[in-house]
């Protein structure tokens, strides 16, 4: 197994069924668009596939990077292809990858039209995706960052709703501007490390006084991506404009891109930083927690409601990464992959109702249980993962994040908490408009419940979202060791560091006006 | 030798090339006395056949590490000075591929049209390889006049005409204050010559240095500011742009905008190094302004042309981000930049070379490409390539460009440079989107007007050039040390 560049293939897998469907140049259109299902369909699989195997080799208890591959890219600069993974960036793999195939098979018959351009944008993005979370390199983190870009710009504006070009540059234009600031730190750290490893970056420690400006630049990017309040204006337009797989991704795993980037790399490489702007974080996270959760209360569209309320479960993923505490960790990354799973069915979800009716307006909908059982069953499933009942994978990620954020702050563990009432509120709130009530909306009346196709997208989810509930061991054991390094460094680089520049004890207004 | 001093001609073989096809090509024309399409077309592959034998002659003539010095140290070559020419040659000769096939279309089959892009070339040539200031004013004319006849070769357009009047006005006015600054360098150090004037600085340096040859060291900025069409001497840009036939403006906007940049770079680190703490402020500004105006001015415009017009501003205000770092980074970032940009930009106005209306009218504006993506796929993806290269999105060419510019401002502590250059970057993403936007997103209009890109017109010439350009963007990140090594080789040739 030694010999094989596992974790390569993986990445770049997806890219080579891209060039496949490519080449399909075929005569009928029909025949071609089936084709390119197919094919993505099976790389997706494959992938899915080959990441497993990574899972099942990986070995939890070894703190460093496995899977290595590394060899010289641009010789000239030290800029290496170096990947990797951790228990920090394996589950991300995985979430990846097993999303990939179910927005391929959701957009099965939901796309029509240039349906191989469709497909090779979804595997390109597939590879980038998994480039993010592996890569060990700095330059090459920031291609398949930036990247993702190019086929999302496309999936949002080609296959989007009606003010899909607005989103769309609204997504790129925003994402970017975030992004390139983090280039110049990348370059800075470059010159100061003397090449862009990762690895090697992540040894050296930087000047408390310079390291909060690269902390302020990666921030940049990192709270423009998961989004926290007030860079998310970006979210639920490109949400609601997005075709359904579309924002499955985008939900599911493109949000986690700033998730992980904080893991990664704001908390062990800017302690003393990170230590320094923690009140502010968990302000803006505590203000989008709140903030989002009223404002999805008030929403008429279904998939406005649920991209606000990825918003403020993302509040509680920021909150848990900057308690630096390996519970609020680790909830962060339960978190993460939970709602990967829950915001992803329930776009998925959304899309059912779509592809029937039409519509994404409550109002248009309800007492949907009398003719489509099952799904109500399913949706009620989600709504309450998302809500946080205990026994799915979403009680078990705010659970640890609150209890990681009591140790360090209890006025914003009391706030967020408030928060999760609020998300009940709103999400139960939307179940009962659209399932309950009479059905009195003629066009509701001869739909159909859900098909075998839309099974088989469902059950990984209800599956995945209910193991991660009952039984979170193997998800946290993954993880474990590699956060517990990641919060050792941080807290040695801090112990270190006691009156240096930087206190972490003074509140942020004092420091900001020495 | 005697008393004679012959000069090693040998060495100048590429210029001796096209200087003589170029004399060929009017003899040809003036005693054949043919404007027929079918000349034209003898003629135009007459003309890549020079400048591709021109270009062969260097390349097997150079050594790398060579430097060589001739005509009594007025002329000179090193790796730097051999990458320019290899720059130059090369844009030059893929402009003449990508606009055979439209020159009829655009009513141009006069033969004067080679002659004067191999004297134009030529220049540039001339221009890159002085070293001296009087020879490099005599590089600067010849370029510059052929231009200028080149942009009103179209008699009968009025948008032509007006474009080079223009083109010329601004561009006598930026050689008057070329040669003030000249004369007022020769006045304060005694030579024109480029070392010379380096060692008359470096001995004067020591016991405060007169402010004459600094005054002049800024008339010579303005004037070359005015060929890069840098911020705030860029005025004639958009309207000659707009103004010229498609093919002219695609050959002002390759190759002479790289010799003038290596012109540009070869006189700040060359003889006025040591002034460096006293000119980098200015270049600061010049580039600010370019990036900040570039970005910002493009963005409402609808016509195709005006609006490269104002990305080349931008871009310059990148290039000259590495002159102003003026280290061994920002040569490398000038040169890396200047390769990827040439080679963007001639596949950009290929790609609109080609497209053409139901009459055969070049598209004007960008409402012109609305949908064509399902008309023409394969022209717009390349096109599109392009773009997002031209906005620096990874992994395509143009964000590795971007990368070694900020690599250099941050390497030479030009923090604020490269913070406004990558917050401009993003504002300049918006345009070439929007082009992006309307070949993918739109519609195909249901009345298209006459200038819509309907018609597509691809010649073999074409062809390969545009599929070498757009492979050479799409996948150099998977090789991209050939050009970084050259850059490397050329940073190491000038003394810093």
């Amino acid at each position: 197994m030694a010999s094989l560049p596992l974790l390569t293939m993986t990445i770049f897998l997806p890219l080579l069924g891209a060039l496949a469907i490519s080449l399909n140049w075929g005569d009928e259109e029909v025949g071609k668009a089936n084709n390119a299902r197919w094919v993505a369909l099976w790389t997706s699989l494959v992938t899915l596939g080959l990441s497993f195997i990574l899972w099942m080799n990986f070995n939890p208890d070894s703190s460093g990077f496995q899977f290595e591959d590394k060899f010289q890219w641009i010789p000239l600069l030290s800029i290496g292809y170096h990947v990797g993974v951790d228990g920090i960036s394996l589950p991300l793999v995985l979430l990846s990858a097993v999303l990939l195939p179910i927005c391929i098979l959701t957009s099965w018959f939901s796309i029509q039209e240039r349906v191989s351009e469709y497909m090779i944008a979804f595997l390109v993005l597939e590879t980038m995706l998994i480039g993010i979370f592996t890569a060990l390199d700095f330059v090459l983190f920031y291609v398949f960052f930036e990247g993702v870009l190019i086929p999302m710009f496309f999936i949002i504006g080609i296959w989007g709703g009606p003010r899909r070009v607005y989103a769309a540059f609204k997504f790129f234009l925003y994402t970017l501007l975030g992004s390139v600031l983090s280039l110049l730190a990348i370059l800075y750290i470059y010159f100061e490390v003397g090449g862009s490893d990762i690895p090697l970056a992540l040894t050296i420690p930087f000047d408390p006084k310079v390291q909060v400006w690269l902390w302020i630049a990666f921030f940049a990017s990192f709270a423009v991506k998961i989004p926290m309040w007030p860079f998310h204006t970006w979210l639920p337009d490109a949400h609601v404009e997005a075709p359904t797989a579309g924002s499955v991704i985008l939900a599911g795993i493109l949000l986690k891109m700033g998730g992980y980037g904080f893991i990664r790399f704001s908390l062990p490489m800017f302690p003393e930083a990170s230590a320094y702007f923690t009140p502010l974080i968990f302000i803006l996270s505590v203000i989008s927690i709140i903030y989002a959760s009223l404002v999805a209360l008030v929403q008429t569209d279904m998939k406005k409601l649920i991209a606000y309320s990825s918003i403020a479960h993302m509040g509680f993923v920021t909150l848990g990464i900057f308690t630096a505490d390996a519970q609020g960790v680790q909830g962060a990354m339960t978190q993460m992959i939970s709602h990967g799973l829950i915001s992803a069915a329930l776009f998925l979800c959304v899309g059912v109702l779509y592809e029937r009716v039409h519509s994404r307006e409550i109002v248009d909908y309800g007492g949907l249980v009398h003719v489509m059982p099952r799904y109500a069953g399913v949706f009620m499933f989600f709504i309450l993962a998302s809500v946080g009942l205990p026994g799915t994978s979403g009680f078990v990620g705010e659970l640890l994040v609150l209890i990681g954020a009591y140790q360090v702050s209890t006025w914003a563990t009391t706030l967020a908490a408030t928060g999760m009432v609020l998300g009940a509120a709103y999400a139960l709130w939307l179940y009962r408009r659209v399932i309950f009530g009479a059905l009195v909306k003629s066009k509701l009346k001869s739909i159909s419940d859900l098909n075998w196709r839309e099974n088989i997208v469902f059950a990984p989810l209800v599956g995945g979202v209910l193991v991660l509930g009952l039984y979170p061991v193997p998800l946290l054991t993954l993880m474990e060791t590699s956060v517990a390094n990641v919060i050792d460094q941080y807290n040695l680089a801090l112990e270190s560091d006691s009156g240096g520049l930087i206190d972490p004890n003074k509140s942020l207004e004092i420091a900001l006006y020495e | 030798m005697g008393n004679f001093y012959i000069p090693d001609l040998k060495l100048i073989i590429p210029e001796g090339i096209l200087i003589l096809s170029a004399l060929c090509i009017l003899m040809e024309g003036v005693f054949r006395k043919t404007e027929s399409f079918l000349s034209f077309r003898r003629f135009n592959h007459y003309g890549i056949l020079a400048l591709v034998g021109a270009l062969v002659v260097l390349i097997f003539q150079h050594h790398s590490g060579e430097k060589w010095v001739t005509f009594e140290g007025q002329i000179i070559q090193d790796d730097l000075i051999f990458f320019a020419k290899v720059l130059i040659l090369m844009g030059s000769a893929a402009v003449l591929a990508v606009s055979l096939p439209i020159m009829a279309k655009e009513h141009i089959v006069s033969f004067e049209y080679l002659p004067l892009i191999l004297l134009g070339t030529v220049g540039m040539l001339l221009m890159v390889e002085a070293n001296d200031f009087m020879t490099l004013f005599v590089g600067l004319e010849m370029q510059g006049l052929s231009l200028y006849v080149l942009a009103a070769l179209n008699r009968d357009q009025v948008t032509a005409s007006e474009a080079a009047l223009k083109y010329f006005i601004l561009g006598a006015l930026a050689t008057c204050l070329y040669l003030y600054g000249a004369s007022l360098i020769y006045g304060f150090s005694g030579s024109t010559n480029f070392q010379a004037i380096a060692s008359v600085i470096r001995i004067e340096s020591t016991e405060g240095l007169s402010m004459g040859l600094f005054v002049g060291l800024i008339f010579i900025m303005a004037s070359l500011s005015f060929k890069v069409s840098a911020v705030p001497f860029h005025m004639w840009t958009p309207d000659v742009y707009q103004g010229c036939p498609t093919p002219i403006t695609a050959f002002i906007a390759a190759a002479p905008k790289v010799a003038a940049m290596v012109v540009f770079l070869r006189v700040m680190v060359g003889p006025f190094l040591l002034l460096y703490e006293e000119w980098q402020f200015l270049i600061v500004s010049i580039s600010f302004a370019s990036m900040i105006l570039g970005a910002f001015a493009a963005l409402r415009q609808t016509n195709l042309k005006r609006l490269l017009a104002y990305s080349a501003i931008g871009q310059m205000g990148y290039v000259l981000m590495g002159v102003a770092a003026a280290n061994e980074e920002g040569i490398q970032g000038v040169f890396v930049y200047l390769t990827l940009y040439l080679i963007m930009i001639i596949g950009t106005f290929g790609c609109l070379l080609c497209l053409r209306g139901k009459g055969f009218e070049g598209v004007q504006n960008i409402e012109d490409l609305s949908g064509i993506s399902r008309l023409h796929p394969k022209m717009s993806f390349i096109l599109s390539i392009f773009m997002f290269s031209l906005a620096g999105i990874p992994p395509l060419a143009g964000f590795f460009a971007k990368l070694y510019i900020f690599k250099a401002a941050i390497s030479a502590g030009l923090f604020g440079l490269a913070i406004v250059g990558a917050l401009s970057s993003v504002v300049a993403a918006y345009y070439y989107l929007k082009i992006v936007k309307v070949m993918y997103f739109d519609e195909i209009p249901e009345i298209p007007a006459a200038s819509y890109g309907q018609v597509l017109i691809l010649s073999p010439e074409t062809i390969v050039v545009l599929n070498i350009s757009a492979i050479i963007i799409f996948l150099f990140f998977v090789f991209p040390s050939p050009v970084l090594e050259m850059a490397q080789r050329a940073a190491l040739a000038l003394p810093i």
